[in-house]
Order: C-alpha cells, then structure tokens, then sequence
C-alpha cells in the first residue's frame, strides 16, 4: 500500500505530541507526590486540594477577567482589520498589516519588556488592566487570521443587493455581513480567550500582585510536593482548552460552509 | 471638500476600517520599541533612567563574554531547535496533503494543533517530568531494567531545551509547510513522471522547489520565537541551557537596569532579524510568485 511508511510515522508523530498530555490524568490521579512508575493508587485529593487554595482560585478570578475582556477587544480589532484587508484596497496596506501583525512572530518577552519600561516610565501601576492590554496584541492576529477567511468568503453582491433595495451601510453589516460571519466570530473568541488563559511571560511581567493563573502555576512548580495538584489543575485546564476548541472548530467549519467556501484548514 | 472626499474615497474607507487596529498596534507595540531603543542608549539608574546618552550599554554587550556567550547559545539552541522541529514536520505535512483523503484532512491538522493549544506552562513542566532523575523515561527504563542507574543527560542542558522546544513548535512548522503543499498543481507530478522521473526524482525537482516557500516560513516563525524563549530555557535548561531571555528577564526584574536591558533585548532583536533576512536572501529564488 503506498504511503504506508508515512502513516507508521504520522502515528509516531501523534504519539509525541500527545505524550506529556497523556501523563497528567495518569499522576493527577496517582496516590503519591512522586511523579514516576511504577504507579502507587488512586486518589482523588488533588483535585479536592484545588477547592481550599485561596489564592488559586484568585488567580482563576483574574484569568477568567483578562481572558474575556482580551477576547471581546481582539475580536473587535480583528473585525476591523479582516474587514478592511478583504473588502478594501488603499496605501500602506502590506505595512500596516505586516505591523499588526508583528506579534505572531516577536518573542514575547520583547513585547513583555517594552510595554513594561514604558508603563514604568508613565508611573502607571501593574495590573489585570496592564496585563489585558498586552494579551490583546498578541491575541489580535490570531484572531484576524480566523477572521480574515470568515470575511473572504464573503459574496460581495449580497451587500451590493442590500443597498440597491434601500438599506443604509451600517443596516447592511448588521443584517447581511454579521449573520454571516457569525461563526468565524465566535471562534475568534474563543482562540482569544484560550491564548489569554495559556499566556504566562506577558503576564509575569506586567500582572504586578494580580497574578494570572500561569503565573500562579508557574510559582508553584518551586515546590516539588505541588507537583500533583498542579497534575490535577493541567488535567482539568487540559479538558477545558480541548472543549473550546473543539467548539471553535466547529463554528469555523460551520461558517465556510455557511458562506459557500471550501475548507482550507487549521486555524493558524 | 477634498478631505470629505477621501474619506469617501475606497482607500479613505479601508484606512478608516483599519484605523482602529493599526492605532492599537502602534501605541501599545511600535511605540513601546521605539522606546526600548531609545532607553538602549540611556544611562542605567536603579528602576529609571538617566537622561544622559551613552553607548556604554552596547559596549557591555559585546564585551562581556556572559551575553555574547548566552546570545550565541540561544542562536544555537533555536537553529538546532528549528532545523529539528521543520525536518520532521516536512514528512507530516507531505502525508497530510498526498496521502490523506480530502475530507479527513480538517481532522488531522485539527489532531495537530490541540497540544498546541493547551497550557504551555504544564507541557514545558511535563517534560521535565518525563526526562527527570526520577522520571517516567528514567523509572520505566529502571523498572524494566534496560539500564541500572538513572540517565543524567536527559535533562537541565541542550537536549531538554531542543525536545521541549519541537515539541511546541511543532504545528508552527507543519501548517506553512501544508499550506505550500496544498498549492501544488498535481498535473505538474503526472507530467514529471510521465516525462520519465522517478517519483523521488520528481519530488526533487518539482514539489520540494514549490514547497520551499512553505518551508522558509516555517523555518522564520520557528527560528525566530524561539530564540527568545524564556519559559523553556528556566524550566528545563539547568544552568547550561539558559538562554538570552533569561538574561534579559534578570536585567529588567532583579537588577533594575532598564538601559542594559534594552541594549541586550536590541541585540538580540537585531542579530535575529539580520540571520531571517539572510535566509530569506538565500532561498529569495524560491518566494517569487509564478510567473
């Protein structure tokens, strides 16, 4: 059979992928604070450890606010610029694109170290607000690039009908365009809200005492004897991520075929 | 009048539209650059800065064997990481786009993206564990009795740094590389083999040239954030593997020394951008569009 020799190694590859992801429900779930073989019993009193750690759940409060706030903002900035890449052509368009983004490519700790002199030098104090502000930067391209195939599938003689029967420019968008690339919306927010929850260096940087739940995780690995309720946190935080996106995918899927496109792929 | 009719204008509507973002990009990025390489050429003062102008910074940079040693490391460390992590996602992305039917071809690199979206944190953190003194390779190895003590090599230096680093690049590498394969016109390999290649010959001289474009952005969205990588290197780099982000995190956070700091992440910036632009350079035969 022909390309048998790539599927063996597509499985091997799968296989490294999932490797450390399929080790945290085995120890997360393991009666011991070792994390090695052979496996001890099972327990369940790391995840009920969670419940009692106040500055766990704290650290949750401030995620679930940044990881909304930055996908709401990034969203509506990846509105703005998906819209006008693919409907609109004017000067400059490659540069300013190429600006926005920037952030796919520049490491984080760039990003994280710039904003942070400039915050200092303006006196401003560190904060959830500090740490949202960085988050949807780099979240803004992620989103665009969803977006961007939402709005290129778009017919541009749907919108070119509604105004010809009477209908203003901002009626237009909202009842032909939003309809149509509501999908690719909802799955721009939640990409958004899933690199928010996951971004831990901007974060460290600019969180001040309001620690993120990466930057709480990130503490907490000094201490060998949390190791397995941070097991039992990366199970459930592992299940979390995997229902967004597959609920992300979904949407995608739903809005090219909603739009009349084909299916290109992934989300990056 | 002249400006009412810009704004009317189609190029006014699309400057409009995306005003929004490119304001937002610039004020909370370009701007905060521009002033990280002006604090480059500043005075160091504990938490400020001194106004006064100084190529001092730059001077300690290239002078002071721990930064061009940890620059070069990182260097390195990511051309390994990328050369690693591209070379073994070419094979997947070639399976994906020649060998899967079309309608299973959203599910695979669906597969291949879900690592990837999830905490990066606690899969940097399980590779430790998995390449520990006591972990799961070691502990299986022992309970099986392959080997008799611990193998050491696994962890804090290079090796974790380049494992853990493909590991999370990995999609990076495969979509540009799909993307480029997908583009392919398939007719050009009929005609390559009809016209007597080998089917290794043909993937020589027809697809690989069409795919390099693929391949060079891989390679560039690899290379370049992972040189500036700073949770890997502190995770499971050891003393050995630490890496140009951890110098600079040091200058910013525990000394205070925001000039030097900027110098450093300048340095840095500048190096890796002028190694992209010369590949870029290099493979420049292979991004012109068709003609």
């Amino acid at each position: 059979m022909r390309g048998r020799g790539f599927q063996i190694y597509a499985i091997c590859y799968l296989i490294f992928l999932y490797a450390p992801i399929a080790l945290l429900p085995i120890f997360a779930f393991n009666n011991s604070t070792v994390i090695s073989f052979p496996l001890s019993g099972f327990t369940t009193q790391w995840f009920s450890q969670l419940w009692t750690d106040t500055s766990l759940l704290l650290a949750v409060k401030h995620s679930l606010i940044v990881a909304v706030s930055v996908s709401i903002l990034a969203t509506c900035f990846g509105v703005f610029a998906a819209r006008a890449t693919t409907r609109y052509a004017f000067p400059m368009k490659q540069g300013l694109m190429g600006m926005i983004m920037l952030p796919l490519v520049l490491p984080d700790i760039i990003i994280a170290v710039s904003l942070l002199v400039v915050l200092m030098q303006m006196g401003a104090s560190l904060s959830i607000l500090t740490v949202i502000l960085g988050h949807t930067l780099i979240a803004t391209p992620f989103t665009i690039a969803i977006l961007n195939s939402a709005f290129q599938s778009l017919d541009k003689s749907l919108e070119e009908a509604a105004i010809d029967l009477g209908e203003t420019p901002a009626s237009t968008f909202r009842l032909i365009i939003l309809p149509l690339v509501m999908p690719g919306i909802i799955s721009s927010l939640l990409i958004a809200f899933s690199i928010s929850l996951d971004e831990y260096i901007i974060a460290a940087f600019l969180s001040g005492t309001e620690a993120t739940l990466p930057v709480y995780i990130f503490a907490q690995f000094r201490f060998p004897n949390k190791v397995p309720v941070i097991m039992a946190l990366g199970t459930i935080l592992v299940c979390l991520s995997i229902a967004l996106l597959t609920i992300a995918e979904y949407f995608r899927r739903r809005g090219i075929a909603k739009a009349g496109g084909k299916d290109t792929g992934g989300f990056l | 009048m002249k400006r009412r009719s810009f704004l009317r204008s189609e190029a006014g509507h699309g400057l409009l539209m995306l005003s929004p973002t490119a304001l937002y990009a610039t004020i909370v990025m370009a701007a905060p650059l521009v002033a990280v390489f002006v604090f480059s050429f500043m005075t160091p003062g504990y938490l400020k800065v001194v106004w006064t102008f100084t190529l001092n910074n730059y001077a300690k940079v290239f002078s002071s064997p721990i930064y061009t040693a940890l620059l070069g490391r990182s260097l390195m460390t990511s051309g390994v990481v990328t050369a690693v992590t591209v070379l073994t996602a070419f094979p997947i992305a070639y399976f994906i786009s020649f060998y899967v039917s079309p309608a299973r071809k959203s599910l695979w690199l669906f597969l291949i993206t879900i690592p990837f979206w999830t905490s990066y944190l606690i899969r940097v953190f399980l590779w430790k564990v998995i390449l520990g003194y006591n972990g799961v390779i070691n502990s299986a190895f022992l309970g099986l009795g392959i080997i008799h003590e611990p193998m050491t090599f696994l962890l804090y230096n290079m090796n974790s740094v380049v494992i853990t680093l493909a590991h999370s690049y990995a999609p990076f590498a495969i979509l540009p590389i799909f993307v480029a394969l997908e583009k392919i016109d398939r007719s050009l390999l009929e005609a390559g083999q009809d016209l007597g290649e080998s089917r290794f010959m043909t993937f020589i001289r027809v697809t690989l040239p069409l795919a390099m474009s693929g391949v060079v952005a891989s390679v560039l969205i690899v290379f370049i954030p992972t040189a500036g990588d700073y949770v890997t290197p502190t995770l499971v780099g050891g003393a050995n593997g630490q890496m140009i982000a951890n110098v600079i995190q040091l200058q910013y956070f525990k000394l205070g020394d925001y000039p030097m700091g900027s110098a450093v992440s300048i340095t840095a910036m500048a190096v890796v951008t002028a190694m992209a632009l010369v590949f870029v350079f290099l493979n420049r035969r292979f991004l012109r569009g068709p003609k």
